[in-house]
């Protein structure tokens, strides 16, 4: 048994009089892939807002390796290592791909305003490595000749291969992936999922992840936890969630 | 029919309401009084020409649009012309050979020509400073000209006060201009588009104000005069030294000439912003600008991938702020005299144009912006009437067939191991 790298409990989220998520608890293990479902509207996307820092949550705690990272602002807990892709892509249009990924290096480069102005020798070197890096990253999702278009004019399902290559740049320790199959073809959400294993079996990211795609949920995650109106329903194996009496009826509506 | 037809006479009785009024009245001094007389007969005959072009124009809307379209397809510069135009290795090319002639020409060149030619260097300079701000982080400022002015007050104040010589005060105008940069940043970090141009239109008008009514400190509306040129390793370049210091013609043995003043002071303003163009253009290539450009972008992609907005936007109002500073004290320098009267809104615009019809984010786009912005006012002295006039109708042409400015910026390309 791995150890739990994300715990989230009690999370709750109170917009005014709405409580858009109650008391929310979820562990992801290392190296596991969790997915979280629910029907529309279940506040999955909430949830993900509270652990990445875009909202603060109004209650519960989140551990990131034991150590709380709730209320912390997004940027920090990115550089702790938890990072997310969103519902819409938000790449950087305008820049070019491999921009778009030297961008995210950002925090690993040599930013010193002098050595960069001189084009020191240790500037350069970091240059190269970020070049290198991104390189990597863009063979391994299949956007090598694409490297230097505008990242807006890439194709739907590319951008997304884009954003998840984007994210690879940070180092994360664990990803979270807002409905990544959304809007993809059968072949594309195919490769989706071999890439999703590539990232947990060849460079130890954990992976959580928002998908309305039963199919790839079923077949790719170790975990599966249900949310239904901001709350929890049920939590488990796919085989136990796929029995769950309370998951049928949230998604079909009874009978 | 009848809709084209309305939307003629509509606009044919605006030509006539705006134009009438404006020139076809006159105010005229009558013994001691002032009598509003009719314009020439021409000058109304050439109005009611024009409202009927315009119901012309208007009524057969159609008709013209078609006929344009049916010619063959010929841009105004064509598409590859456009494309090489702004490649980094031609604009690279063009760079070096203007930095050539702008060495060489002064020595030739009219003393009232080098003269506007240091002024639009100025504005080159302002021009890239603001590129930073508006055009790659994308945070519209219109009170970009409060930088100016503090550097401008730094190096007339330090000066006058203390005696101080324009290259010590240089870099210390651009940290002042840096400082306030940083201080501005801090409340409109928040904000965003609309809400940030009001906010630093405001501050940009306070400092003016500001410097008006300090009359103790800064002499209010009469401003700072006397303020001494910049020095070449402590040679001066006016016709006598003063005490301890030496001249630049007595210093080399020449017959003393104003000339070698406005040539010196051209060339200082070369160098400045030769330096700013220097910096800027690595700055864009560094992480950065990289992360300038980000932001402009997609904020909250940023934030999810660890980059902190706050720094990233102070970071451009800084250094946006400081080569602000920079082209300020040169201001001040050559002047000789600042007001608050040289810091108005106007300049402000007059730089934002600069960077929107170079293109924003492009540098080269810049430079031909300034040079276009300032010497089209120049050569239209006689008509300074209607240079706004001119200044609007260039905007509106541009906006209609160059939205993305003269030379828009190109990304550059990234060259792959493995690739050719």
């Amino acid at each position: 048994m791995s150890r739990p790298l994300l715990q989230a409990s009690g999370l709750s989220m109170r917009f005014g009089g709405l409580l858009a998520v109650n008391g929310v608890g979820l562990t992801v293990n290392e190296k596991q892939v969790v997915s979280m479902i629910g029907p529309n509207g279940a506040g999955k996307t909430t949830v993900f807002n509270c652990l990445t820092g875009f909202y603060k949550p109004t209650a519960g705690t989140i551990l990131l390796d034991g150590e709380p990272i709730q209320g912390l602002a997004g940027h920090e807990i990115a550089r702790k290592g938890v990072v997310r892709t969103f519902q819409n892509v938000r790449l950087f249009k305008e820049m070019t791909a491999v921009e778009n990924l030297l961008v995210a290096q950002h925090r690993h480069l040599n930013t010193n305003f002098l050595s960069g102005l001189f084009k020191t020798p240790s500037y350069r070197k970091s240059e190269r490595e970020a070049m290198e890096y991104a390189e990597h990253w863009l063979e391994a999702v299949n956007l090598k000749e694409f490297a230097n278009r505008p990242a807006g004019t890439l194709a739907y399902g590319q951008q997304r291969r884009l954003e998840i290559a984007r994210c690879m740049m940070t180092r994360p320790r664990i990803l979270m992936l807002d409905e990544p199959a959304a809007g993809l073809n059968p072949k594309e959400t195919e490769d989706l999922k071999a890439l999703i294993g590539l990232l947990r079996n060849d460079h130890n990211v954990t992976v959580l992840l928002i998908e309305h795609d039963m199919k790839l949920v079923m077949s790719i995650s170790d975990h599966i936890v249900v949310i239904n109106q901001g709350t929890p329903l049920a939590d488990g194996t796919p085989e136990q969630i796929r029995d769950n009496p309370d998951v049928i009826k949230a998604y079909l509506g009874e009978a | 029919m009848t809709r084209n037809l309305k939307s003629a006479l509509f606009s044919a009785v605006l030509v006539l309401l705006v134009a009438y009024p404006i020139l076809g009245l006159k105010l005229d001094i009558v013994g001691v009084n002032l009598a509003v007389v009719g314009a020439s007969t021409n000058t109304v005959l050439v109005i009611f020409g024009a409202a009927l072009l315009m119901f012309l124009r208007v009524l057969y809307n159609e008709q013209i649009s078609a006929m344009w379209r049916s010619r063959p397809q010929k841009q105004l510069v064509s598409s590859r012309a456009s494309n090489f135009m702004t490649l980094p290795s031609t604009q690279r090319w063009f760079l070096g050979a203007i930095i050539i002639v702008a060495l060489v020409w002064p020595f030739f060149g009219s003393r009232g020509a080098v003269d506007i030619a240091t002024l639009i260097l100025i504005y080159v300079m302002l021009g890239l400073g603001l590129n930073i701000v508006v055009g790659l982080a994308g945070l519209l400022d219109l009170g970009y000209v409060g930088f100016y002015a503090v550097g401008a007050y730094t190096y007339a104040l330090l000066q006058h006060y203390y005696g101080f010589g324009f290259w010590i005060c240089l870099p210390l105008a651009g940290l002042a201009s840096a400082t306030f940069g940083f201080l501005l940043g801090f409340p409109v970090l928040r904000l965003r588009g609309d809400y940030l141009a009001i906010v630093t239109l405001g501050f940009g008008e306070i400092i003016r104000l500001f410097l008006r009514n300090l009359t103790d400190l800064t002499g209010g509306p009469n401003g700072i005069s006397n303020i001494e040129k910049p020095t070449l390793f402590g040679l001066t370049f006016e016709r006598k030294a003063a005490e301890g210091m030496q001249t630049f013609h007595e210093y080399f043995g020449l017959e003393y000439n104003s000339v070698n003043k406005v040539i010196f002071l051209y060339l200082v303003a070369l160098l400045l912003a030769l330096a700013a163009l220097f910096v800027i253009n690595r700055l864009l290539r560094m992480p950065i600008g990289r992360a300038w450009e980000a932001l402009r972008e997609d904020e909250i992609a940023c934030r999810a991938l660890g980059l902190n907005p706050t720094i990233i936007k102070l970071s451009a109002f800084t250094l946006g702020a400081a080569f602000a500073g920079f082209a300020g004290s040169f201001f001040a320098a050559r002047q000789g005299l600042i007001t608050p009267e040289s810091f108005t809104f106007l300049e402000s615009a007059i730089i934002l144009a600069i960077v929107v019809l170079g293109g924003m984010g492009s540098q080269l786009g810049v430079i031909l912006a300034a040079v276009v912005m300032i010497l089209l006012p120049e050569l239209l002295r006689e008509f300074s009437e209607y240079r706004m006039l001119g200044f609007g109708a260039l905007m509106v042409l541009m906006m209609i067939w160059r939205p993305q400015g003269f030379l828009p910026m190109q990304r550059p390309v990234m060259k792959l191991k493995g690739e050719r």
